[in-house]
């Protein structure tokens, strides 16, 4: 295979991962990041303290966690077809992509949600903020670094269930490695999808890293200004230091 | 409301009240209370002192709260009657574990109490409801008014200074320009008017717990609760802390119960105090007159004369207090002088407690009890309060 022929295998198999990862993560996160919530609220001790809906989310999570990817998207064919009226492509990749990574995502969040100080919800609990208010103004965005932390883990782990998304057609760089690589015996051309894989993930963990040591030092000076040259003591810091 | 910070007005417009054999009451507000009306004060004081009408903005009756957890039962508050009158700073103090924190949870409901009622400002808390994690719309209300400030602060750290005090008014549903207004306002009165666009992870210990309070304003709320608001911080910001509280306190007719594990706290700002031990008060009243009152404990906490000389053999100890004017009379000379009499001073210590000049001193007069009744006589004319600690090994009482 000349690199001609190559790229042009490899731009429009890129183009169908980014797609199928996009939709996937944007679905995942409007509907995990509830459910994560709702984890948390109706354990014991939540805002919305309720054993059985706590113990049913629980169950259902570790189920759908415990289930190998390729059964999920293949028991999940008529469902797809449903939803999207395809079970092929890229578009119909996209609906088991994102059931089996909304359980993932949602205990990620949990975690994270849990770790948010309980003083601070006392707190808006005693200026008489309704659970809603709790959830929007405290918890969400207290919690944020670790959920976006989670967005980068489920981006990843997204780009890995791609690769099986060729079972039902759906493309990707994955696919390709696998058709062209292993069933062809391209093996140069396998490597160097797999080094472009690699690329794109390092570059997605290292923006996702940058955007939640951001968001932790909110009020420690950007991180930029840390990264680039050594921090010079503010007047702030004066004070918190005498 | 109409009352000065001494409690001289007893006006409470709509708040109907009557007398009934003797005992000044007020009728309850809310139909569904289905108790007898609340007793607030004498109408007629049998101490000699006369003093104002009583009337109260937070009320605990026969409050308990017990905690089960596996079968064990822990007893956390065993019946406390609480009463603070509006416009003073009231501190209960105790040792970590006598349920003072159990307390103030309770005023607000983020505990709720086994039994027993609570009342903030005319509403009858526990009668409404909600759950210790999800409170109902009628206690939300309730605790709108009621500002609170934490040990620890409890800060959000992805908001700004002035967006965490903004939270509350977000929460009250004020419009953009009036939160902004209303936190620029709150901050300026505590002294961070600079410091609105900073992140409280900016900010040393005393400029957070000033930010947790000016939040705790921003409903403006009759009563402040503080739970340990200085217990983290170095004595000379708690200093600087008590010091807004209590500015808080006389310009906005603000009510403080705080409570504190620390006399100093105490001593420094309230005006009146309670004492609790085990879950219950064990003690409680106005500074003035717990110093007054023999034998008081809180008193001798506030006060400590422990480390001093307790006497010898065969001689008379006395501890004599003085408060005020009294401690302007050079009355151990007149004494002295008047029965020919010589006094050891044992020890002494003058302290300025919620704004008043109080001094104690200990001294032994030769003789037993009966050879000094005259001069303890002549002492106690003077308008000083004396207490005798015991004759011959003078033992402290």
């Amino acid at each position: 295979m000349t690199w001609d022929q190559m790229q042009e295998l490899m731009w429009p198999a890129t183009q169908e991962t980014f797609q199928m990862v996009g939709v996937a993560t944007f679905c995942t996160v409007l509907l995990g990041l509830p459910l994560g919530v709702l984890l948390v609220l109706t354990s014991k001790g939540g805002a919305l303290q309720n054993q059985p809906v706590n113990k049913v989310l629980g169950a259902v999570v570790n189920v759908a966690r415990s289930l190998p990817f390729i059964i999920l998207m293949i028991a999940l064919i008529s469902f797809t077809r449903w939803l999207t009226g395809n079970s092929l492509g890229w578009q119909a990749a996209t609906v088991p992509l994102t059931v089996g990574a909304i359980p993932f995502f949602a205990r990620l969040v949990e975690t994270s949600v849990r770790e948010v100080d309980r003083g601070l919800i006392e707190a808006v609990q005693a200026m008489g903020g309704s659970t809603w208010t709790l959830v929007r103004k405290t918890l969400v965005p207290e919690a944020l670094p670790g959920i976006v932390a989670s967005v980068t883990t489920t981006i990843i782990a997204l780009i890995g269930y791609s690769a099986m998304a060729g079972t039902v057609g759906g493309g990707g760089l994955g696919d390709l490695a696998y058709r062209y690589g292993y069933l062809r015996f391209e093996t140069t051309f396998m490597w160097i999808i797999v080094a472009l894989i690699a690329i794109i993930v390092t570059v997605i963990q290292l923006a996702g890293d940058l955007a939640v040591r951001r968001l932790a030092n909110r009020g420690r000076g950007g991180g930029r200004t840390r990264l680039l040259r050594p921090r010079a003591v503010t007047p702030d810091e004066d004070l918190v230091a005498s | 409301m109409p009352v000065t910070r001494e409690g001289h007005a007893v006006a409470w417009p709509g708040r109907p009240t009557a007398t009934i054999k003797g005992w000044q009451v007020r009728i309850p507000l809310v139909k569904r209370c289905a108790e007898p009306p609340t007793v607030i004060g004498r109408a007629v004081d049998a101490d000699a002192r006369p003093r104002p009408t009583e009337i109260v903005v937070i009320t605990t009756t026969d409050l308990t709260k017990v905690y089960r957890s596996r079968g064990r039962e822990v007893t956390a508050l065993a019946g406390v009657d609480l009463h603070v009158r509006p416009g003073e700073v009231y501190g209960v103090v105790g040792t970590s574990g006598a349920g003072k924190s159990t307390l103030i949870r309770c005023v607000n409901m983020l505990e709720r109490p086994t039994s027993g009622t609570v009342s903030v400002d005319g509403v009858e808390l526990t009668a409404l409801s909600g759950g210790e994690n999800r409170a109902g719309r009628e206690l939300r209300e309730a605790r709108r008014r009621i500002g609170m400030v934490f040990q620890h602060f409890n800060l959000l750290a992805s908001r700004t200074v002035q967006q965490n005090v903004e939270l509350p008014l977000e929460i009250i549903g004020l419009d953009r320009t009036q939160r902004r207004r209303k936190a620029a306002e709150l901050l300026d009165l505590v002294g961070l008017g600079d410091k609105a666009r900073s992140y409280p992870n900016q900010l040393s210990g005393g400029q957070k717990q000033r930010v947790g309070i000016a939040r705790a304003l921003a409903g403006d709320p009759k009563v402040l609760l503080s739970d340990e608001a200085t217990s983290a911080l170095d004595p000379e910001t708690t200093r600087s802390i008590l010091k807004l509280l209590r500015d808080l306190n006389q310009q906005l007719g603000l009510t403080v119960l705080l409570i504190t594990h620390e006399m100093d706290v105490i001593k420094s700002v309230c005006d009146s105090a309670a004492l609790m031990r085990g879950g219950r008060v064990v003690e409680s009243g106005e500074l003035a007159d717990l110093l007054a009152k023999p034998g008081s404990e809180l008193a001798r906490e506030l006060f400590p004369l422990s480390e001093f000389g307790t006497g010898h053999a065969g001689t008379t100890v006395l501890e004599i207090t003085f408060q005020g004017d009294t401690s302007a009379q050079p009355f151990v000379s007149q004494l002295a002088r008047t029965y020919q009499i010589d006094i050891n001073i044992l020890g002494a210590a003058v302290e300025t407690i919620s704004g008043r000049m109080v001094g104690r001193m200990r001294v032994e007069l030769a003789g037993s009890h009966q050879d000094n009744v005259v001069p303890i006589g002549y002492l106690r004319e003077q308008g000083l309060q004396v207490d005798v600690l015991g004759a011959v090994n003078g033992v402290v009482a």
